[in-house]
């Protein structure tokens, strides 16, 4: 019997849809799983939950390359054959890395006559497990300008699951990332559910035809929450049709609410603040939670 | 002059700001070159209705191998950094989707038994509207990097004319990839306690790569202070601020500009390039 936990993750094409907010309140009302943070690039998530970290770990990823300017003799070979352009001529006629550049791809360590080029791991962030009043979260800070957000969000679920055998849980919610890029294959590669919040404008539309057809090529039948569907109600038709057309399904609608704003405010995820749009998201998880 | 608009979070409007300052600049500078560089969702094209000119198809280099010449040394494999190239029972595999295009492989191979071919990873699209010359950059669907095809965006900026990057969301690569050329950044963000939080960061990453950058608002009304005073206390000026207007919000559901429709935002955008103007040429 397949007993592993059921992994909802939630993304969107575009980002700014109410991911975060969303993927806070079904944790809330789920009472009782795992919730992950998989957009490291906007970890936003714990401004609502507040956790409490009982573990954290260094995330290494990949290396860089640091040339040691005692032993480099200036030859610029590194400098012709690194295709990321990270290599630059420094004043004192000897070359040096820039590490923002720098993908880790290790040809000028090979090829340097002098063998002057170091080759340490990246120290890319760092992973927390935490408690909340939601159960057990698994995040994460990504360093500034840090690479390989898409190994982080693979590491992130991971732990989740992880965590969810250990503590015997169900279920597992993951705030995504937004995007169609490798941070999204990386959280929806394998998931049980994936639940896709888009908005009822041009972009919304545009964005959510990429993100289903990126589902399609994992072979994923996505669920569709429309928020904001009353600000245009043609442009939320339009996303019904969409999505029938490309076999996904219309399972939630969510109201335009300005106090989602005055509930971000207090911390507090939009199903605990008693707002217009709460209902909507109850209604969402009843129909979510038996499919 | 290259000018970026990015934002540590989507959604907060940096394709507004981007296609509406264009239009202004078409208006006061002549030629502008707008450049999308959010390569997963491109969308300036929906607000800057353009003819589409050409289309030219971005490829990427990499290795194929030619199993008469290969010796099955697994030299190729134990190279690369990425799992890329694998040895399965003693011979190459190529994961395209993997590569990042180091040329490794080929380098370290002695029989010379790899050579390099075409991987297609997106598309660019030229349309124009005016003045206005809109380049953008699409991602193919299931390709996971779009730095390269970013770069290859970059490489088509005006050389005499203003040049205005729309930067992907975020911090981490693709981010750096689109603004690390610019002479200079708006970080667009909103009143709340996520946009604050998302500022901080892009805020960091403009500092780290040593840029001159002010601060956007949008929906100015919507949430509380603590991004203003966040400014304040980190000296960052505030370039522009757009109140929360249900108008404006319905405007970009139907695709619509603000310059087009909402006359009496025109000037804030206008003092925008007047006030980045100034700093550019004193140097400051
Ligand atoms: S290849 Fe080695 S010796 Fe030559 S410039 Fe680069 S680091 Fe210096
Ligand atoms: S490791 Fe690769 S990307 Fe980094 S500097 Fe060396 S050649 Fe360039
Ligand atoms: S080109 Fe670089 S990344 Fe691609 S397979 Fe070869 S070594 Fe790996
Ligand atoms: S390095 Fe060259 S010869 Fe060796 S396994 Fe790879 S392709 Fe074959």
């Amino acid at each position: 019997m397949d007993n592993r936990p059921r992994e909802i993750v939630v993304i969107s094409g575009k980002g700014g849809t109410g991911k975060t907010s969303i993927s806070a309140s079904l944790a809330y009302l789920s009472q009782d799983c795992i919730v992950a943070d998989c957009d490291v690039d906007a970890a936003d998530l714990y401004l609502l939950l507040k956790p409490i970290s009982i573990e954290r770990q260094d995330f290494y990823s990949g290396h860089i390359a640091e040339i040691n300017q005692e032993k480099c003799a200036g030859c610029g070979i590194c400098k012709d054959l690194c295709r990321f352009d990270a290599i630059k001529a420094n004043n004192n006629a000897k070359f040096s890395v820039e590490p923002s550049s720098c993908e880790g791809c290790k040809v000028c360590v090979e090829f340097c006559p002098e063998k002057a080029i170091d080759f340490p791991e990246r120290l890319c962030g760092e992973w927390m497990k935490s408690e909340t009043r939601v159960g057990f979260m698994v995040h994460a800070k990504l360093g500034i300008a840090a690479e390989n957000s898409g190994k982080l969000v693979a590491l992130i679920r991971s732990e989740a699951k992880k965590l969810a055998q250990e503590k015997d849980k169900k279920l597992i919610i993951i705030d995504g990332p937004p995007g169609i890029g490798c941070p999204v294959i990386a959280s929806i590669t394998g998931a049980t559910d994936v639940l896709v919040v888009t908005e009822p404008t041009l972009s919304g539309i545009h964005d959510l035809e990429r993100v289903l057809s990126l589902a399609n090529h994992f072979r994923i039948k996505p669920y569709i929450c429309i928020n904001k569907f009353d600000l245009n109600l043609d442009m939320s038709e339009k996303i019904e049709s969409v999505a029938k057309e490309l076999g996904a399904k219309v399972i939630g609608k969510i109201r335009y609410d300005k106090l989602v704003t005055k509930a971000q405010i207090e911390a507090k995820t939009i199903v605990e603040s008693n707002i217009p749009s709460a209902q909507d998201i109850i209604d969402m998880w009843e129909r979510l939670k038996v499919n | 002059m290259t000018l970026a608009v990015a934002s540590g979070k989507g959604g907060t409007g940096k394709t507004t700001i981007a296609t509406n300052l264009a239009m202004v600049a078409a208006e006061k500078y002549g030629q502008v070159t707008l450049l999308d560089c959010d390569v997963e969702e491109p969308n300036s094209h929906i607000f800057i209705k353009g003819t589409k000119i050409k289309e030219e198809i971005v490829n990427i280099k990499i290795p194929e191998v030619d199993e008469s010449i290969c010796t099955e040394c697994g030299a190729c494999s134990n190279f690369c950094q990425y799992n890329a190239i694998m040895s399965l029972k003693g011979k190459p595999v190529v994961f395209k989707e993997m590569c990042h295009s180091c040329g490794g492989c080929t380098l370290v191979c002695q029989p010379k038994a790899i050579h390099e071919v075409d991987h297609r990873i997106g598309l660019i699209n030229f349309y124009s509207l005016g003045k206005i010359n809109l380049i953008d950059g699409l991602l193919d669907v299931g390709s996971p990097l779009s730095p390269p095809l970013i770069g290859a965006v970059k490489k088509l900026e005006g050389k005499d004319t203003l040049n205005i990057i729309d930067a992907p969301p975020g911090t981490s690569c693709p981010v750096i990839e689109a603004i690390k050329d610019a002479d200079y950044i708006i970080l667009v963000t909103e009143p709340t306690p996520f946009g604050l939080n998302d500022l901080v960061l892009a805020v960091e990453v403009s500092r780290k790569l040593n840029k001159k950058f002010a601060v956007a608002i949008n929906r100015v009304g919507s949430g509380d202070d603590r991004v203003h005073r966040y400014c304040k206390d980190e000296n960052i000026p505030i370039i522009l601020e757009i109140p929360d207007d249900r108008r404006i919000a319905e405007l970009y559901s139907n695709g619509k500009t603000i310059l087009d429709n909402l006359p009496e935002y025109r000037k804030s955008f206008e003092e925008v390039l007047t006030k980045i103007g100034v700093v550019i040429q004193n140097g400051q």
